[in-house]
């Protein structure tokens, strides 16, 4: 007799898994290799794996990047390569102010004890589960008119912030328990004052913590359509808002919008493939302690 | 607790995050309450709106279309996560090994949660297209009639439903994988020296066991099930007619395509009152929880000692 855990798995457990594992990919194989076609390819009535890959599409897409200028575009739409641009500014200014605010409040709420503890511990708590849709009608308003911000970067950058600082400070305080408090206590003997103690004894021992907050940070600012699409103008558009307005044109390209699909797609999966454990590591947590 | 700290120090550390959260989080959260009493359009600043007091909420009771999708939006919910209940959770008693693929397979499961929604929307239009969408094609290969995946109401609902069952079931799967092999070890080895077999040892000590985090993940996933709004939108944008409208989808209409803010505002108000039950209902879960495991301790060490 022996569990399910010790038995040698057979075949059909195999059979299982690769079945999973390409019923997961396939979508996003699919929208890969389209992108590699042209649209006569993707439309043809025999589809078929064998083709021959062209990166026009991505030429199409990036052209304002290029430092040649390809035979097929008659003219360069930049619309795609400034969003890109605005995408990456946009998650990098968001991912690293909220890490920098996140992981003093989690110390704050770990490791003192003061008035009002509670209620912002409490209310950190409560905001997690606000939907962007149900910030979508205040947040325009008070962007446009009483901040003036609408159709700003920062606009969009202080939104995203505040969306996920309340995730960030919930996952690093459960980091931050872990610190052996005899480190600090070492530090405040030799004279150092709490930031110093913050930034160069406590930071150092929570970077894997860190690499997670980043990481759901970066990609929830990454994709985010709805806010974006509120608060952007013609220059400040994302690149989730131009997938979608060019998705509702009439005549949909298809091989350029799977190019800007996996032009998107491309910083979550390599961060998925370099750190699957810290993220799953946060996923479970998450889940776990409510 | 650190000892001989200045007592504003911790405020210090506190105050950006408590800051940027009040602006952009809280503030909002309270001038939406406020705009769900106005008749507001988006060309007016807010002061120059007429209030009508609790008019958008009586409307919101009369409106049809709204309460179609309040249900859209429960049935949606209740199902997707009864089938990535279901499917996750059974994968993942099926799949419970310590293995090189099993790392792999969860690395490649994340994939789905990770990328953008509005490209997951991207690729499942493309599959559902009606004429050079994978799956009419593959059921033209098989001789077989095509199916109306987006173009019908019925049919448009269950393509949604599929595709969210794609992208998430793997979190289930993930949490449920976790909880799975982190079970103590020494209820099985008694069940299995008892000579439970393996489905008796499933349905009577795994998934008891179990059923603590499962309630919780369940919750979890339900709290994000209404949330889902850019997968739809690309897919269907609500339709046909209003097969697929959830509610995110209806407030961001309302705002941008009929330009009433105070009627949004109301619904966007409901909606967060729902949200906001299923989050406390979590907590008291959890708390009710940690409170019996604890009793449970400590009855334990009484016996003992």
């Amino acid at each position: 007799m022996s569990t399910p855990a010790t038995r040698r798995p057979g075949p059909a457990f195999y059979a299982l898994l690769f079945a999973l594992a390409f019923m997961a990919l396939g979508p996003i194989v699919l929208m890969v290799s389209n992108s590699l076609k042209l649209n006569v390819d993707i439309t043809s009535p025999t589809a078929s794996l064998l083709f021959t890959p062209t990166i026009r599409n991505y030429e199409t897409a990036l052209c304002n990047f290029l430092p040649y200028e390809p035979e097929h575009i008659s003219r360069c739409d930049k619309t795609f390569g400034r969003a890109l641009v605005n995408s990456l500014v946009i998650s990098v200014a968001a991912t690293a102010i909220t890490l920098i605010l996140g992981c003093m409040a989690a110390y704050a709420l770990v490791r003192f004890r003061f008035m009002g503890r509670g209620v912002t511990s409490l209310t950190t708590l409560l905001v997690r589960m606000v939907p962007p849709a149900v910030l979508l009608v205040p947040v325009f308003g008070i962007w446009t008119f009483q901040f003036g911000i609408d159709g700003t970067l920062y606009g969009i950058v202080l939104v995203y912030v505040a969306m996920n600082l309340p995730f960030v400070i919930w996952i690093l305080q459960s980091f931050i328990v872990q610190v052996p408090i005899q480190l600090e206590e070492a530090a405040r003997m030799d004279g150092a004052g709490p930031f110093r103690t913050f930034f160069l004894v406590v930071l150092p021992l929570i970077r894997p913590g860190l690499a997670a907050a980043a990481i759901f940070t970066f990609r929830i600012a990454w994709n985010e359509f709805l806010l974006a699409n509120a608060l952007a103008d013609r220059s400040t558009r994302t690149v989730p808002v131009t997938i979608v307005n060019s998705l509702t044109e009439y005549d949909i390209d298809w091989g350029v919008i799977m190019a800007t699909g996996t032009l998107l797609a491309i910083p979550p999966i390599l961060f998925t493939l370099v750190a699957s454990r810290q993220i799953i590591t946060g996923m479970t947590a998450g889940a776990v302690k409510g | 607790m650190l000892a001989n700290a200045n007592r504003l120090t911790p405020y210090l550390f506190l105050a950006p995050a408590v800051a940027v959260m009040a602006v952009a989080l809280l503030y909002p959260i309270g001038y939406m309450i406020w705009a769900s009493f106005l008749d507001w359009n988006p060309s007016q600043r807010i002061g120059e709106a007429d209030f009508v007091g609790l008019r958008n909420y009586v409307d919101l009771l009369g409106d049809a279309a709204f309460r179609e999708s309040f249900w859209v939006t429960i049935r949606f919910a209740a199902i997707v996560v009864a089938f990535e209940m279901v499917l996750g959770v059974g994968l993942a008693l099926l799949l419970d090994r310590e293995l090189r693929g099993m790392t792999l397979l969860r690395t490649v499961f994340i994939l789905p949660m990770m990328i953008a929604p509005i490209v997951v929307g991207l690729v499942w239009r493309y599959m559902y297209h009606p004429t050079v969408g994978t799956f009419n094609r593959v059921l033209d290969d098989l001789g077989l009639p095509s199916a109306p995946w987006l173009s019908d109401g019925d049919w448009a609902f269950a393509s949604v439903v599929i595709a969210d069952v794609w992208q998430w079931t793997p979190f289930i799967f993930i949490l449920s994988l976790a909880a799975l092999q982190s079970l103590p070890r020494s209820a099985i080895e008694a069940a299995r020296i008892d000579g439970a077999t393996g489905w008796q040892m499933i349905r009577h000590i795994k998934i008891p066991l179990m059923m603590p985090v499962l309630i919780v993940t369940a919750l979890l996933r339900m709290i994000d099930a209404f949330k889902v709004l850019e997968v739809i939108l690309v897919l269907t944008n609500g339709g046909p007619g209003l097969s697929t409208e959830i509610l995110a989808l209806r407030i961001s209409r309302t705002a941008s395509e009929f330009r009433e803010l105070g009627y949004a505002a109301a619904m966007s108000n409901l909606l967060l009152i729902l949200l906001l039950v299923l989050t406390l209902a979590m907590f008291g879960y959890t708390r009710l929880t940690e409170a019996r495991t604890a009793r449970l301790a400590r009855a334990r060490e009484i016996e003992v000692g």
